[in-house]
Formats: C-alpha cells, sequence, structure tokens
C-alpha cells in the first residue's frame, strides 16, 4: 500500500506513523504542509500534534495549509484519508467530517491507555475488526470531546457513520468509560461515503510489541485486507 | 483606520466546561447569586481602510472562514474608525 503522512508546523506524530506504515511493509512517504501534490497515495494519514500550535481552535489554521485542497480532492474522489487526533481535528474544521472536538470535561489533558470498540463493519476501516471487542489504544489529548448538534447525530447513526466508541475492558460503553465526554461516548466517525476516518484515540501508538498494547494493528490489518 | 473587536461565543446548545468551571470557583468564593459563565473569545482585528461598508463585509467573511467555527460558535463584532498608530 502507499501511504502519504501529512506533516504540519507541530504535527508530533507523523514519525509514528511513518514507523508503523513501514514496519508493516508499506510504501510511506512524508508530505509537506506547503506540499501541492499528494504522492500518490491509496491512504493518507493526518497525524496527531499541534498543528499551528493549536493557535485560534485546534486544526483551524491548518485548513489553510496547500495541501489540504490536495487532501479533500482526494478524498472527493474516493481516496482513503485517516486523521488520527489532531488530524482528526483538522478533519472536522475542513468538513470532510461532521461536528467539533471540544474541549474536555474535565478540562485536563488527558494521555492514558482507553478501551475503544468499533461499532460498524461497514467501512474499510473497521470491516476486519470485531463489534463490542474492546480494543485497548492510548488518548492524549485536551480537545477529545466530540460535539454535534441532535440532527447531525442523527445522521450519524441514521447512516452509520459512527466508528468507534470509548468502552470498558469488557466492551461495554458506558457513561463511566467516556474520558471526555464525548457525545454518545464517539471516539472515531465516518463521512458519509466512508472513505474518510477520524478518531482521537492513537491506533500508531498501539501496533507492536515493544509498546503495552499491540490492538492498534487491528485497525491498520483491516485497511489491508481492503488492499490485498 | 478601523478597527474591528470580534466576540466569538459558543452557542447557547454547547456545553462549556471552562464556564462551568469558573462558575464553580465563583461559587466557592461566596458569589452563590452567579447563575452561569460562558467563556468567549474576543478578537481585535485592524484593517488599513476607512471604509465601514467594505470592513464590515470583510469581518463577516474572516468570521465565517477562520475566526469562529460554524459548528459550535457564533460570532458579533463591532467597528470603530481609529487614528492609525
Amino acid at each position: 500500500m502507499r501511504i502519504n503522512v501529512i506533516t504540519f508546523p507541530g504535527s508530533n506524530c507523523d514519525h509514528d506513523a511513518f514507523h508503523i506504515s513501514k514496519i508493516r511493509g508499506h510504501q510511506v512517504e512524508f508530505v509537506w504542509h506547503k506540499d501541492t501534490q499528494l504522492k500518490n497515495p491509496d491512504l493518507v494519514i493526518i497525524p496527531g500534534g499541534f498543528s499551528y500550535g493549536d493557535y485560534l481552535r485546534c486544526g483551524a489554521i491548518a485548513k489553510f495549509s496547500p495541501v489540504i485542497a490536495e487532501v479533500i480532492k482526494f478524498a472527493h474522489k474516493g481516496g482513503l484519508v485517516m486523521g488520527i487526533c489532531n488530524g482528526f481535528q483538522i478533519l472536522t474544521e475542513i468538513g470532510l467530517l461532521p461536528g467539533a472536538l471540544m474541549m474536555n470535561e474535565s478540562l485536563k489533558f488527558i494521555c492514558q491507555h482507553q478501551f475503544i470498540t468499533s461499532v460498524n463493519q461497514d467501512s474499510v476501516f473497521t470491516k476486519g475488526l470485531t463489534p463490542g471487542k474492546p480494543l485497548d489504544i492510548p488518548i492524549a489529548h485536551k480537545e477529545g470531546n466530540y460535539f454535534i448538534n441532535n440532527d447531525g447525530l442523527k445522521l450519524l447513526q441514521d447512516k452509520n457513520l459512527i466508528a468507534f466508541k470509548y468502552c470498558d475492558e469488557k466492551g461495554q460503553i458506558t457513561r463511566e468509560s467516556n474520558p471526555n465526554g464525548a457525545l454518545d461516548n464517539i471516539a472515531g466517525i465516518l463521512n458519509e461515503n466512508k472513505n474518510v476516518l477520524g478518531m482521537m484515540p492513537h491506533p500508531e501508538r498501539a501496533a507492536e510489541n515493544i509498546v503495552l498494547s499491540q490492538d492498534g494493528s487491528q485497525i491498520f490489518a483491516s485497511i489491508e485486507k481492503f488492499f490485498a | 483606520m478601523i478597527k474591528a473587536k470580534v466576540f466569538v461565543t459558543l452557542k447557547p446548545s454547547v456545553l462549556d466546561p471552562q464556564g462551568k468551571q469558573v462558575m464553580n470557583s465563583l461559587h466557592s468564593i461566596g458569589y452563590k447569586d452567579i447563575e452561569e459563565v460562558r467563556v468567549s473569545k474576543f478578537i481585535e482585528v485592524k484593517l488599513n481602510s476607512n471604509d465601514l461598508d467594505a470592513a464590515e463585509k470583510e469581518i463577516h467573511e474572516i468570521c465565517e472562514k477562520i475566526l469562529a467555527n460554524p459548528n459550535t460558535e457564533t460570532y458579533s463584532w463591532n467597528l470603530e474608525v481609529i487614528s492609525g498608530e
């Protein structure tokens, strides 16, 4: 698979995403935010970090980077785009995904292992996952509290666009297992065509044996199946 | 020169955990009558022009494009002609 990882000033998970893509055997390249072309990708990863220092709102300034116009074109043509953490925030700011990521209910930056579960078998990103099965994937954010208005939430539910929800170690989706106040325990969503995924947890930080959890690799494996 | 004062405020339907925390703190130091606190953004923009109509249009445009997130925020502004500094 050919993977492009976008780097903005302030991205700090770009190398993690690059590394995991590389060790999984993919042809991966960085794309600088000022570039005006992508490098012929099958998958674009918008990584985590603090693009433009999170000035104004997380992801707000990244919207005007030249490469974003190309990412939007690529997504509209059906290309796979995956935004992780700040990447998710950017995807909502540029309108590829609905809703917004607000400050955590606790007002705190939360960095911890977190269980999430897939609630969707209808996308490349989640087809290989078992709904209800808990995945241990770290989160690290202060603005991860997903918000959308009532009509928007209904649309996400009706069109099956919720990809992941926060859950407990048994896979139960409970109020207590929601780390940041996100509406409906939402940890990740899809666009209507289901080729764009945004998620707050970091699968690239849980995808090799030297770290505590390897559950993130299941998400990459799900995408790989599509290209196999 | 024109100075625009832009206020970007969370929509009433959006929870404001910061405002809630500030309210809790005010209650804890004795200001029991405080009913609600909402934390907003105030952005000052200076334009190198004296054309209020054009400035009105431009400020509206930049609010839509970048200063506010229409999903969660509303905005308002006022304009004032000032002498250049």
